[in-house]
């Protein structure tokens, strides 16, 4: 496959377990770019463990990652993200001790490759672009703020920003809305299809909130211990009986799930 | 060849105290996540006892008696102190676990000297094994033989108590996951008590035991602090097994490194664990540990730099300590400068521990470098005084480069025992390499060029130094260097996954500290005129930790004011009392447990609090609240 024909991330046969625990087994699927893919499964599927191979964090024990069409099986974090994929944390992870610009700044300051360059101040780097990003997660005015401070809601869309910053191909992002309120998940997810559709960025998400996925995953491919078990357009996949049944109980039914949700 | 067996056999002899004390630490470490520095200062304190008890005691079974009361009476002490003091620190930053822990040792030191004397005390033999053995036609000493014996067989008593008893099995599930076994309804505090307790007790008896083999002296903590740490390095810390086999490995290690290199044998250890530390980071036996909690992780008030006023005011300090010769006497200048060059290293290891998060217990071996560097290239090469400073501190970079290389593969707890090990390596270095260092007695006569040889202008060139030197690491916190440096502290998660290389980052925040704290090394040579193995010793370690956290972890000036007071307070305390370690070590501890934020750090808070509009951040939501 040529690098131009080739989808914007193709995996293939991924698998990993951890002692005797299966955690991923020979997952393949493939993502195009704009497209806004959902990975969904219960608790413990093995869909942290997708991510975390995917953007480098472990190593897969088999199976192969490429972007573009170029390998990047077993990179580095760091150099998966040089080469444009961004990520968002089931549990955030950001900086506490610097302001809500500043983090961004930092990401800015590291994609522009000055890390070691002396004569930069940070808290003026690209004031412009850090603020820009901030106001297109709506969170213009907490540049100032200090980030420990934030909500979890506003933690999650600071994440987006920082995720945003080197104008990602490819976005992961590993339970995005989780612990935020109903009304602004929605949001959320909005902002995020939109961004992706006007910048044709490729989006895989997890997510247990079957509304978000139902409403924006262009497709949806499904875990469960480890192994994918359905794929196929979100009408497709709700009608799956195989998804029913690990489903049964925990919600997947649209319209119950809806109603519970604008009831809050 | 015999003599090779006897050589390994009383290695082995050796191994055993040296794991009991190993093993007492990891049990604490397993439970109560905290690496007890003071576990050198319990040893030491089971020897004294010990050398009283058996003295007392008449017999054979006075002597055993004696040696088992003195461990249970120090394991009595280890209650006292978990209760009063650890439970007030289990949940604070791991450095200022270490930190308290370290305080009580500096504070034990004074006491056992005050209790025992100063001099060296040769305990009894144990009564029926003052024989020895034959082996071959060589002697080995019959005690030797019942240590050899002893170690395996603690080592399988601990094996049964944690697989066989209950309280054994309660303490494996704490080491595994806390928050299940408070669940259990199981009273935790008196787990950790407990378990603090056997620790306490493994270390005393590992003292005790020494007696017959060794005088009993008032430095043999920090000797068997730094082996014990390095045996829990190789081996992995909360590994039981682990202790047992890198307590082996080490003393073995020493017992034929003395044959190889009979002066410099440590660095014989040094590259074992170097080589253990790059094949398994968290040692031969030991589990990788989850990321460290995080560090100073105190406060989230972000930093800023400087409005112009702070830094117009800062000039105008800056112009009035420069003033300070129209006024003061030589004594006070030469005071003067030695704050200087302190708030030089104080500022140096601010950045590595405050901006980095990486807490080094071993900083003094820079300065040590730096001071050696100056000394040699000034006696041996005959260089003038500024070639000196430039050239000096250039021994500290190179010993940066490397320590640090293998420093920052490691974070929190490991990361403060390595540095540690790597400072104690250069002061035995600088102590045993005589024909070269001049060992105890220093290199001497070193003194500064004609143009600054008076207090005034070396004042004035100290003040100089100190300015361009801390206002440099401030530039540095500022620059994106230092927020990657901070990223990789707050968040190693995030920095990884946006392109900031962490230990390469580390890597040269771990050089730059050193090489200026090696400057200032170099420029407290030129104010001695000498140069001492302690110049790398703990204590100065200390010094700079206390400087640090006296001023504040998480300020950006802390290490500045920090130095300041410290040093005037230490001046002031050695000439007033003779315990002055026995005073520092309370304030360690008192400010650790009542003041973590330090001066500066305190100072903000007040600043915040009743004076809002002063801070860039207060106006900032001041700003906000208007809109
Ligand atoms: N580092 C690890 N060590 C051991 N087991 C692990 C590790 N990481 C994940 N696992 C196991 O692998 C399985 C998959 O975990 P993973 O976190 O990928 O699930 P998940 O689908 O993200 O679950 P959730 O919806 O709860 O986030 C689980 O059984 C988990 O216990
Ligand atoms: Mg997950």
């Amino acid at each position: 496959m040529s690098a131009s024909t080739a989808p914007l991330l193709a995996v293939e046969g991924l698998t990993k377990s951890f002692g005797g625990v299966h955690a991923v087994r020979n997952v393949s699927f493939a993502l195009t770019a704009g497209e806004i893919l959902a990975l969904i499964g219960p608790n413990g599927a093995g869909k942290t463990t997708c991510f975390n191979m995917l953007n480098g964090q472990i190593t897969p024990d088999a199976g192969h990652i490429r972007l573009e069409g170029r390998e990047i099986t077993g990179l580095a974090p760091r150099e998966v993200w040089r080469r444009g994929v961004g990520r968002t944390f089931q549990i955030t992870a950001t900086f506490p001790t610097m302001t809500v610009r500043e983090n961004v700044q930092v990401v800015l300051v590291s994609h522009e490759g000055q890390i070691f360059n002396p004569w930069c101040s940070t808290p003026t780097f690209a004031l412009a672009e850090a603020d820009r990003l901030l106001e297109l997660v709506g969170m213009g005015g907490f540049a100032e703020r200090p980030c420990g401070e934030l909500a979890y809601g506003d933690l999650k869309r600071l994440e987006l920003a920082v995720a945003l910053a080197n104008r990602p191909k490819l976005l992961l992002m590993d339970e995005p809305t989780a612990g935020m309120a109903p009304r602004e998940r929605i949001e959320l997810m909005r902002l995020t299809a939109r961004i992706a559709r006007e910048q044709k960025i490729g989006v895989l998400f997890t997510e247990h909130d079957m509304d978000v996925v139902f409403e924006h995953a262009d497709r949806v491919i499904v875990l469960n211990r480890g192994m994918l078990i359905a794929e196929g357009t979100p009408a497709e996949v709700r009608h799956d009986p195989q998804v029913r049944a690990i489903y049964l109980g925990e919600g997947l039914v649209y319209d119950a799930r809806h109603r519970e949700d604008s009831a809050t | 060849m015999s003599f090779y067996v006897v050589q390994f056999l009383s290695g082995l002899a050796s191994a055993a105290s040296l794991f009991l004390v190993a093993s007492g630490l990891s049990i604490i470490f397993g439970v109560t996540r905290i690496v007890n520095f003071a576990h050198g200062a319990f040893y030491m304190v089971g020897a004294y006892l010990a050398y009283t008890l058996t003295e007392q005691l008449a017999g054979t079974f006075g002597f055993w008696a004696g040696i088992v009361l003195a461990a249970l009476a120090v394991a009595a002490i280890g209650v006292v102190v978990e209760m009063v003091l650890l439970r007030r620190i289990y949940r604070s930053p791991e450095l200022f676990q270490l930190l308290a822990t370290f305080g009580l040792t500096l504070m034990v030191e004074d006491l056992v000297v005050l209790i025992w004397g100063p001099d060296d005390l040769l305990g009894r033999r144990a009564p029926g094994m003052r024989g020895a053995i034959d082996i071959f036609g060589q002697n080995l000493p019959t005690y030797d033989v019942f240590l050899i014996v002893l170690g395996p067989l603690v080592l399988g008593l601990l094996w049964l108590l944690f697989r066989r008893t209950r309280w054994g099995i309660l303490v494996r599930a704490a080491t595994q996951d806390r928050d299940t076994v408070a669940a259990l309804g199981v009273n935790q505090k008196w787990l950790f008590t407990s378990v603090f307790a056997l620790g306490v007790f493994l270390a005393a008896l590992g003292g005790a035991l020494q007696i017959p083999r060794d005088a009993v002296n008032h430095t043999m903590d920090l000797r068997i602090i730094v082996d014990v740490f390095v045996v829990v390095v190789i081996g992995g810390l909360g590994s039981i097994t682990g202790a047992f086999v890198a307590a082996v490995l080490v003393s073995e290690l020493n017992a034929f490194g003395i044959l190889v290199f009979p002066k410099i044998s440590i660095v014989l250890i040094f590259l074992v664990m170097a080589v253990v530390l790059v094949v398994r980071p968290w040692g031969l036996f030991g589990k990788p540990e989850a990321p460290a909690r995080q560090m100073p992780g105190l406060t989230v008030r972000p930093w800023r730099p400087l409005s112009v006023n702070e830094r117009l005011a800062f000039l105008v300090l800056l112009i009035a300590a420069a003033a300070l010769p129209l006024f003061a006497g030589n004594y006070v200048l030469t005071i003067g400068a030695e704050i200087a060059i302190f708030a030089i290293f104080a500022a140096s290891l601010h950045f590595m521990m405050a901006v980095g998060g990486l807490a080094s217990f071993g900083h003094a071996a820079y300065f040590g470098l730096g001071s050696y560097g100056v000394a040699m290239l000034a006696k041996f090469a005959g260089l003038p005084m500024v070639a000196c400073l430039l050239l000096g501190p250039l021994m500290g970079l190179i010993g940066a480069v490397v320590f640090g290389w293998f420093c920052v593969r490691l974070s929190g707890v490991y990361f403060a025992m390595l540095t540690l090990a790597f400072a104690q390596i250069v002061w035995s270095i600088a102590f045993q390499w005589v024909e070269v260092t001049g060992g105890d007695n220093g290199m001497l006569g070193i003194w500064p060029d004609a143009w600054v040889a008076t207090p005034a202008t070396f004042y004035w060139l100290s003040l100089t130094v100190a300015a361009l030197a801390v206002g440099g690491l401030r530039w540095l916190t500022f620059s994106p260097f230092g927020y990657a440096l901070r990223a990789m502290r707050d968040s190693p998660l995030r920095s990884e996954s946006v392109g900031i290389d962490g230990k390469r980052v580390q890597w040269a925040a771990f050089v730059v500290a050193g090489t200026v704290a090696a400057l200032a090394g170099a420029m407290f040579v030129y104010l001695k005129g000498s140069v001492f193995p302690d110049n790398a010793g703990i204590a100065l370690s200390v010094d700079a930790l206390v400087m640090v956290l006296l001023g504040g972890v998480e300020t950006v000036s802390g290490a500045l004011v920090g130095a300041i007071v410290y040093k005037a307070l230490a001046i002031w305390l050695v000439s007033y009392t003779e315990l002055s370690k026995l005073v520092l070590g309370a304030i360690i501890v008192v400010m650790v447990v009542a003041f973590p934020k330090g001066l500066v750090g305190m100072w903000e808070v007040l600043q915040a609090r009743y004076w809002p509009g002063a801070t860039a951040s207060g106006k900032a939501r001041r700003a906000e609240v208007a809109e």
